[in-house]
């Protein structure tokens, strides 16, 4: 599959994987600030589905009614509902658009729920691939400790509860959030991560994430084309 | 009393059961993660055709038959799952989705349904008529232009059935059958959002054309039976019959 850029689209997709807990969110926060500041056409998709897909995902979610497989269709219906209805859009209009997660955190999810990695690459293969892919990687303490500390309740599928990998919530989430790097670390190479240690102080990584950015794309020519307002 | 066709006779008369012959089954591509295929011994028979086709006809006709014949059924179609029948109506009535997300919704109905009635159904020995399969909604995406590969791979989550069915109807006799039931022609059912034409009787016409030689190239890789279903009900239903009683002694469906 090619990217944005080798497909003729104007704009350009950022996107940022990692575990929970992981600070990705942070740092896209962070890097969407720093371009916004810059004067550029930068857009932080917010991936709001549907109400109809809303409804359909989170009745499945709270009544348990998900199997692996359907999970993953259901996900991926709500991915293909955003990519349509907004990413297209906006990368057709030249703007950078900045993704807190994308189709590899679900190659990494539904692998791991025993889905065939090859099926669910196909079910995406409608979508273009990011022209740039941050990959925050964390020791797993460092994530579960961020996660747990701060929010108790975990959700059932959140946790990985409908894999019966534990009856412990908190048991079941670290077995799942290892599982889901070991699925990130081997895509790495494959789909061209660059590679962050996310165990460093958050200046240290905004500031690689802004050289990163910086030398793979050219942000001069995504400055926005509205005049400023004289006083 | 409860009208009886023909075949029901022959069915009841007998106290003998017949059990149907083990066949081997399969999935089109990846399958279910975790099912067995070897556990699943009833049968899986698909009735595919345009709106008007007759298909709820025959679906009826077979299941008195199989069940005088001492066969349990269950029915299964489109759009009739739990997790999304509700908001796929919905998104039908607004189409305010485009065309991969409702493709992947359906898909998601379908899964639902193969998951939790079809496969416990198939394991517990009973007679799966379903009232259309994959290949309308492959059909219905493929005359909208979706690549065939991406389908392909998407529904290799489906079982391979052991008869389909496809009722053929010439565009004329699904008009009048629509009017006849309707009074008017179905939006989707016109392909309307294709744009094919402003006039809805027009659109009609070349859609159902259109989704009718998808099926034919179809039928090439799926090798399912074209019945002609511009006769009556009862030499339609006297040909399934036939056919499935073949399936059930191991012989193909498609003779």
């Amino acid at each position: 599959m090619k990217t944005f850029a080798e497909l003729g689209f104007a704009g350009r997709l950022i996107a940022v994987e990692g575990l929970d807990g992981s600070g990705k969110s942070t740092q896209i926060y962070l890097l969407k600030r720093w371009l916004e500041l810059q004067g550029l056409k930068v857009f932080f998709s917010e991936w709001n589905s549907s109400d109809i897909v809303k409804s359909a995902t989170s009745k499945g979610k709270k009544r348990e009614l998900l199997t692996p497989t359907t999970f993953s269709l259901i996900h991926a219906t709500d991915f293909a509902d955003r990519y349509e209805r907004q990413l297209v859009p906006l990368l057709r209009a030249g703007y950078l658009v900045l993704c807190d997660r994308y189709i590899f955190t679900a190659f990494a999810r539904d692998t791991v729920r025993g889905c065939p990695p090859e099926w669910v690459r196909g079910l995406y293969s409608f979508a273009a691939h990011p022209d740039v892919t941050l990959f925050f990687k964390t020791h797993l303490e460092v994530s579960l400790q961020r996660i747990l500390e701060g929010r108790p309740s975990l959700k059932y599928f959140e946790a990985g509860m409908d894999m019966r990998l534990s009856t412990d919530p908190y048991e079941s989430f670290r077995i799942f959030q290892g599982r889901i790097l070991e699925q990130y670390l081997g895509m790495s190479t494959e789909y061209d991560f660059s590679v962050i240690n996310a165990d460093q102080p958050i200046e240290i990584q905004q500031s690689l994430v802004r050289k990163l950015v910086s030398s793979q794309l050219h942000l001069e020519s995504f400055r926005t084309r509205i005049p400023k307002q004289r006083s | 009393m409860k009208k009886k066709y023909s075949g029901i006779q022959a069915a009841i008369a007998s106290k003998e059961v017949v059990m149907p012959k083990a066949s081997k089954r399969q999935f089109y591509g990846f399958g279910i993660p975790l099912v067995k295929t070897d556990s699943l011994r009833g049968k899986l028979i698909v009735v595919e055709g345009a709106d008007g086709s007759g298909r709820s006809t025959q679906i009826a006709r077979l299941r008195d038959w199989l069940e005088g014949c001492g066969h349990a059924t269950v029915q299964v179609g489109l759009k009739r799952s739990t997790l999304v029948s509700e908001e796929l109506e919905l998104a039908q009535k607004g189409n305010i989705l485009s065309r991969t997300t409702l493709s992947l919704f359906y898909a998601t109905d379908f899964a639902d349904q193969l998951e939790n009635v079809i496969i416990p159904s198939l394991k517990a020995g009973f007679m799966v008529l379903a009232d259309r399969y994959i290949y309308t909604l492959m059909v219905r995406d493929l005359v909208r232009g979706m690549n065939p590969e991406w389908l392909t791979n998407l529904y290799g989550i489906a079982l391979q059935p052991d008869a389909v069915f496809y009722l053929n109807v010439s565009p004329e006799q699904l008009v009048e059958r629509n009017f006849s039931k309707n009074a008017s022609l179905d939006y989707w059912e016109s392909g309307m959002d294709l744009g094919l034409s402003r006039d809805m009787f027009d659109s009609f016409l070349k859609y159902q054309e259109m989704m009718a030689d998808e099926f034919r190239k179809l039928q090439s890789v799926y090798g399912f039976t074209i019945v002609d279903g511009n006769r009556t009900p009862e030499a339609i239903n006297a040909e399934l019959q036939k056919r499935i009683e073949a399936m059930f002694r191991g012989e193909p469906a498609t003779l």
